[in-house]
């Protein structure tokens, strides 16, 4: 098994006096430099300010940063590995936990995946049921990311009230799945159970209050001096940077890439709403910042328009073979007991393969890549999780900012450590 | 299609600070005023107060055993959910009817039935496999228990807590 060390850099404090003491005796003067030794600080893994469990070893010459080492792993699960011993929709429970702001699109990113894999078509109602799933999970991750980053740079109430927004997802998450949290919803082919009907009146609800309690975060945030002294120019990400480094999502669009893949690479029918990619300018926190909230604003528009021609019909692929019958049906006859037995065993009988599905999740391109030797359970399953690829540029931002400037750019990453360590 | 997001420019008021101040204390009065007032409600003062009436149909609890309306255990133990469960949290010793009972030549049941709730993860696989409707995520969140085996529920405690249920079909049953 490989082992992940940090080599701890002994400061040399011997041979740095003695390079000065030489300094000085040649008669230069300003040897405090050399006789400074630089600190290094550990940041995390347990620190409100990295979202989890998230360690950086920073190294610091007085306050300012020299040297930042992200070191990840602290929530490691194998989930690929657990992949590889389950039939394909076992695995769908794990997926709520990779990032676990937004469990519904982590479905929909899954199933999709396997479906790639399979050859499948969701028909129409399903595409749209999966559309409203992850708007609503991109409005509930950046909700948080929105709350937790002015946390972070001090602004507790905006915390508060963007929580008390996300309880009311929370409330159509249950609705919907018929859990808050860890949703479960999809399946492959299709979804557990279709929208009932006390979804609508609420989702409706939702989106007319949501709107100007957004305002009141724009109001409270944009504006403020503190907040945009704090996040204005620092850690700024340039467009070449943003590329090279693979950053995906609003950290990458921050930055002035037109780069989303429900435009690029439309998936669920995504190029019949009429929505538009917002995109930085400077590449700094602030940008982030105000991308996230005018995609939020995007979002509400999207869900809007599927609420609005919501088609009707089955929201599952019709392939008698691979999905298990109805439950009536399983009752009652014999020949479908027997199916219904050996799909669940079994699992779908998939072709032999490799896919890869990329979907654009609230924190960036969550990229499913499967291979397949055929049958039921995955031979490999690799998780592309942006988390783990945004964090990557940390090490080339984060030197040259003060302390304080750190808990500003981690909470303008808006990363989350379970999609990172899956 | 793409747009450059707008970045404000601070206007020399605004740049004084104390102006924004006012302003955002404005709106978290509005706020305290609206609650002082009833009309927004956002805390729930847990556990006097509860969500549960509010909860759907399909709520996935606790796993629970029903039995059917004759109060005849529905499980059978095929043992299908002990399979599908992704964290291997129930486990079952399949036992046989009574030998006077009549459907002890057709049908078995669970001897023993053991779900860790302290593995369970709810995610409604066991409720969605189960050909006999004899497993059903109810209602009940808060589990808890003072040891490792507390959290264990047994086959009694799982019946006690899901009480009977009709199915969809009733089986053995002339007038299906
Ligand atoms: S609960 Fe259902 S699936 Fe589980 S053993 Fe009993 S009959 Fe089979
Ligand atoms: S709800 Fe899921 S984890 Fe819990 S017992 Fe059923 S299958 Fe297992």
């Amino acid at each position: 098994m490989a082992v992940t060390s940090q080599p701890f850099e002994q400061p040399d404090t011997l041979t740095k006096t003695q390079a000065a003491l030489q300094h000085l005796a040649a008669g230069n003067s300003g040897a405090s430099d050399l006789l400074g030794e630089k600190l290094v600080l550990n940041m995390g893994p347990s620190h409100p300010a990295t979202h989890g469990v998230l360690r950086l070893v920073l190294e610091l010459d007085g306050e300012v940063i020299t040297k930042a080492t992200p070191d990840v792993g602290y929530l490691h699960r194998g989930d690929e590995k657990i992949a590889e011993n389950m039939t394909y929709n076992q695995f769908v429970p794990y997926t709520d936990r990779l990032d676990y702001l937004a469990p519904l699109a982590n479905n929909v990113a899954y199933a999709m995946a396997v479906e790639k894999l399979m050859g499948w078509e969701l028909p129409p109602r399903g595409q749209a049921i999966r559309v409203i799933c992850c708007e609503l999970a991109r409005i509930s991750s950046h909700l948080l990311g929105l709350g937790a980053f002015a946390m972070d740079t001090g602004a507790m109430t905006v915390f508060l009230y963007t929580f008390t927004e996300r309880e009311k997802i929370y409330n159509l998450c249950e609705v919907i799945s018929g859990a808050r949290f860890t949703t479960s919803y999809t399946r492959i082919g299709g979804m557990t159970r279709d929208l009932q009907e006390p979804f609508f009146p609420m989702v409706h609800k939702f989106l007319d209050e949501f709107i100007p309690s957004l305002d009141e975060v724009d109001n409270l945030l944009s504006r403020n001096r503190i907040f945009v002294d704090r996040t204005k120019d620092v850690g700024a990400i340039s467009k070449e940077d943003a590329i090279s480094y693979g950053l995906t999502g609003p950290n990458l669009r921050g930055s002035g890439v037109d780069h989303d893949l429900r435009k690029k690479h439309p998936y669920l029918g995504y190029e019949k709403y009429d929505f538009d990619v917002p995109i930085g300018s400077a590449g700094d926190c602030y940008d982030r910042y105000l991308c996230r909230v005018e995609e939020m604003r995007q979002s509400v528009k999207i869900l809007r328009q599927v609420l609005d021609k919501l088609p009707k019909g089955p929201i599952t692929v019709s392939d008698p073979k691979n999905l298990p019958p109805a439950k009536t049906e399983v009752m009652t006859k014999m020949e479908e007991l027997i199916h219904h037995f050996i799909l669940h065993t079994e699992g779908i009988k998939a072709p032999p393969g490799e896919v890869y599905f990329a979907a654009e999740n609230p924190k960036g391109e969550l990229g499913f890549y499967i291979n397949s030797k055929g049958g039921g359970v995955p031979h490999r399953l690799k998780i592309r999780a942006p988390s783990f690829v945004n964090l990557s540029i940390l090490p080339k931002i984060v030197p040259g900012h003060l302390m304080s400037d750190v808990v500003a750019i981690l909470g303008s990453l808006d990363f989350v450590m379970g999609e990172s360590d899956r | 299609m793409a747009y450059t997001v707008r970045r404000p420019n601070l206007t020399f008021w605004e740049k004084l600070y104390l102006p924004n101040i006012v302003a955002g204390l404005a709106i978290t009065f509005n706020h305290l005023k609206k609650m002082l007032k009833g009309e927004t409600k956002v805390v729930m003062q847990y556990p006097e107060e509860k969500w549960d009436a509010q909860l759907p149909e399909y709520y996935r609890g606790a796993p629970t055993l029903v039995t059917d309306e004759h109060g005849r255990e529905r499980c059978v133990s095929c043992q299908l959910c002990e399979f599908i469960c992704p964290p291997r949290a129930i486990k079952i010793t399949p036992g046989s009817l009574p030998t006077d009972s009549k459907f002890a030549k057709v049908e078995k049941a669970p001897q023993a039935f053991d779900i860790d709730m302290s593995r369970c993860i709810y995610c409604g696989l066991c409720e969605e496999v189960c050909p006999e409707q004899a497993i059903y995520l109810r209602k009940d969140y808060a589990v808890t228990g003072e040891s490792r085996a507390d959290m264990v529920h047994h086959k009694a405690k799982l019946y006690e807590l899901g009480g009977s249920m009709p199915g969809l079909v009733h089986k053995w049953n002339p007038d299906k």
